[in-house]
């Protein structure tokens, strides 16, 4: 082999290898993302029911159920729109009413979410970006209120 | 008066490092030697300097000393000795304090090993060294200074955040800054090397213990970090594709890459501009990690604070360095003298492979971090990337990884025989398919991939064992000859086994405790039994104990297996008064490889209590696996050849490729 083709080896392997990523890379990005919503998003726009979708605010104070078998049923709301959120599991340490949370799962018909995920805040002094978003969207967040 | 002296001797620094950043350069122009020396003394008392900051703000927090203010933020007087020590880098200031600390001592070794080097390599090395330091002293002292003080000391601290009061945490970051920034000296070389227009094998011989070192440390920083993630957050979760996570993740991808592309620049003096490349492209990746994760940029345990001028402020030195590294690579890398040819079929071409693999999974992994974080600034969209995303993407570029590995180390250089050492892996392929049979077997059809990600990680570990066999004539030879073959083994031949075997330990745990483990969330209360995968565990009540600043609901459960008691298990729940917050101490119990694991969720009203029971087969070889490559890292750096600061043989063999 020639060193000519020897480098074409190695060019044409490489280009197949990137090409491959990339493919890998488009295919994933096509089924696994989740997009981020707020309760008004979700009340405002067409989500399509059975959509894998990430919502954040705060729960609502008063709508925490708690049912047999640690199943919980929550309002998460920023201050406009609310979504009811259905659960089975142990919530975060830190999740209350009126504390911000973030639920991830499907959407089911009548904007219930059925969540796969909980999360809070895991400190009184951090926020969850998203929360803190959602509720600058409905003009809910004061700068400085927490950090 | 100690806060304002460690203030003091970091700007001392800050002078040293400026100095330092200039002198050697003019020196190595001018070939004036004693320009060049001052480089050697300014790095030692940088380091001195730096440690002696350090010591100030460690004996801040030591003492309790609230009119610090970040002591005031992050320590509490009634925690123990040993988290009032960590909690120094449990908080943005001090971290970024380690984080120069921990350069600086790297720039002292280069300083006070590094005397076979070249003078003017070692003048340009510090050089540049310096200049990493210079920026770092500047963005502490104007945007994270640690020793500001408050007008009115305050009584008590507010404590440090309760989940970093921790051992894990205690070693986790030193580890992982040693491994980032000991990447920078790789950066260093890389940038004098680019300086100077001139590279060789004796350059990649200095500078492969180096990445060695910090590869070494990462290895061990991210598996701590994720067994603290795992026994911390109460899910038994232990890798979470977590951007933070990935900032690690990946400058160990590109320095695993370097480790390997060195050594074919050493051996055969093949591949210089790639090396280069990728010793830039590691750093500036470790650059990346500790952007993502200090500029606050995204929010996690580890974003103390979110003040927009550090993350500017980040950013800046972030283009500066990856910006100017890249230009001067464009500019003059064609300067440096192509050498070495090797057939695609041979070990130089087995470690392209490794190299094209490990650099593409590492891309991949980048576009899964800032894809969303580029789309959020650009349409507003929020998205999240999560583990889906990258067992599709990741996955199988990591799987063409492995199935190649065993290959390389028995491929000759030059122009190897695929088909000859396709057949002396014979055994190999034998114990993979037997292990794919036998976990079919054993676990039958829950997961159709797994069984082979098993077969493929024992293929792996049989192909490291084969090849020391081939080397030592194992079963070949009368046992004398290959007592005598195994001494005389270089380490480095050992250590690549050894890490090829800890590599495929750690995939078999993920496999197995990923695919195989067992859970069960129930509400249990006080004389319950709950059973799973042969244990049963039954609830014996709740006693409170007290800690040194915190008060514990401790629940205890005895464990039984087939009747017979194996142990008791007590998850505890933990309220710390200072900030109203809880932990959660999940109990472990190890069983062979495996682990059983068992946290506490919410107390009912009636008495029960939710609980989170995990079966994990094979669990801990995840963390063993890291271990070993550690190991196997070690015995590489032990070799002879080198050994940092070992003897250069003569002036003349040292400038010719090894054997």
């Amino acid at each position: 082999m020639t060193r000519k083709q020897r480098r074409l080896v190695l060019i044409g392997g490489s280009i197949g290898v990137l090409a491959l990523a990339v493919g890998l890379v488009l295919n994933a990005l096509n089924g696994s993302i989740v997009f981020f919503n707020s309760p008004t998003d979700i009340a405002e726009k067409n989500v399509a029911a059975g959509t894998h979708v990430r919502i954040g605010g705060l729960v609502k104070p008063g709508s925490l159920e708690r049912g047999d078998n640690l199943r919980v049923r929550f309002e998460v709301t920023d201050g406009k729109s609310d979504v009811a959120v259905r659960y089975q599991g142990i919530v975060p340490d830190l999740f209350r009413e009126g504390q911000g949370v973030v639920a991830e799962g499907k959407l089911e018909p009548g904007k219930i979410l059925d969540a796969d995920t909980v999360l809070a805040k895991h400190d009184e002094r951090y926020m969850p970006r998203e929360v803190v978003d959602a509720l600058k969207k409905t003009g809910r967040w004061q700068e400085g209120e927490a950090k | 008066m100690i806060p304002e002296l460690g203030h003091y001797a970091l700007v001392l620094a800050l002078a040293l490092g400026l100095i330092q950043s200039v002198a050697p350069i003019v020196g190595a122009k001018t070939r004036d030697p004693a320009l060049m020396r001052l480089a050697t003394s300014t790095a030692l008392m940088q380091f001195v300097l730096v440690a002696l900051s350090f010591g100030a703000l460690v004996t801040c927090y030591v003492t309790s000393d609230f009119s610090v203010a970040t002591v005031f933020e992050n320590s509490h007087s009634m925690m123990p000795l040993i988290y009032k020590f960590t909690s120094v880098w449990g908080n943005h200031e001090g971290s970024m304090l380690l984080w120069v600390l921990i350069l600086s001592i790297f720039g002292a070794f280069v300083a006070a090993f590094g005397a076979n080097l070249p003078t003017t390599l070692k003048a340009y090395v510090l050089a540049v060294q310096s200049w990493i330091a210079t920026a770092f002293y500047l963005f502490i002292l104007l945007t994270s200074n640690p020793f500001l003080r408050l007008a009115q000391a305050p009584l008590e601290g507010r404590d440090l955040n309760p989940i970093l009061q921790d051992l894990g945490l205690a070693i986790h970051p030193p580890l992982l800054y040693l491994g980032y920034v000991g990447f920078s000296i790789s950066f260093s070389f890389a940038i004098a090397a680019l300086i100077e227009g001139r590279i060789d094998a004796a350059w990649a011989r200095w500078v492969r213990p180096w990445t060695l070192m910090a590869w070494m440390f990462l290895t061990v920083g991210i598996a701590m970090g994720s067994y603290w993630a795992y026994y911390t957050l109460g899910w038994g979760g232990f890798w979470f594709w977590d951007p933070v996570e990935n900032a690690s993740l990946m400058p160990w991808l590109a320095g695993t890459a370097l480790l390997h592309s060195a050594v074919v620049m050493e051996k055969r003096n093949a591949l210089k501009v790639w090396t280069i490349l990728l010793a830039i492209l590691t750093f500036s990746l470790s650059l990346i990690g500790t952007f993502l994760v200090r500029s606050g940029v995204l929010t996690s345990v580890h974003s103390f604070a979110n003040d927009p001028r550090r993350g500017v402020f980040i950013l800046g030195i972030l283009v500066l360095f990856i910006g100017g590294s890249l230009s001067l690579f464009a500019w003059r890398a064609s300067t440096l003298k192509q050498g070495g040819l090797f057939a695609p079929i041979s070990r130089e071409g087995a470690l392209v492979f490794n190299n094209l693999f490990l650099t593409t999974a590492c891309l991949t992994v980048f576009v899964g971090t800032l894809y969303p974080l580029a789309l959020e600034a650009f349409t507003g969209a929020k998205i999240s990337v999560g583990g889906p995303f990258f067992n599709l993407t990741f996955g199988p570029l990591f799987v063409a990884l492995m199935l190649a590995m065993p290959f390389g180390p028995l491929l000759a250089w030059k122009r190897g025989d695929l088909l000859g050492v396709a057949q002396r892996l014979m055994a190999a392929f034998a114990v993979g398919l037997i292990a794919v049979a036998a976990a079919f077997a054993i676990k039958g059809g829950v997961s159709v991939l797994a069984p082979f990600g098993v077969g493929l990680a024992f293929y792996v570990m049989t192909g490291a064992v084969v090849d020391l066999v081939e080397r030592t004539g194992l079963m070949r030879m009368p046992m004398t000859t290959v007592r005598m073959r195994a001494a005389g083994l270089p380490r480095s031949t050992w250590g690549t086994a050894v890490a090829h075997f800890g590599i495929a330990m750690s995939m078999l745990g993920i496999i197995s405790a990923g695919t195989w483990g067992t859970e069960r969330i129930v509400s249990l209360a006080p004389t319950q039994t709950l059973s799973l995968s042969g244990y049963d565990l039954s609830f014996d009540g709740i006693v409170e104990r007290t800690g040194p600043n915190y008060t514990a609901q401790v629940a205890k459960f005895t464990v039984r297996e087939g009747g017979v008691t194996i142990g008791v298990m007590e998850p505890s729940k933990r309220n710390f008064s200072a900030r109203q917050t809880s932990t959660n101490e999940a109990a472990l119990m190890a069983r062979g490889a495996g682990q059983l694991y068992l946290s506490l969720g919410d107390t009912n009203k009636d008495g029960s209590i939710a609980i989170r029971l995990y079966y994990k087969p094979l669990v801990l070889l995840i963390w063993l696996g890291a271990l070993v490559m550690m190991f196997g890292g070690a015995l590489s750096l032990s070799d002879r050849r080198l050994r940092v600061g070992a003897p250069k043989p003569a002036a003349k063999t040292a400038l010719q490729p090894a054997e």
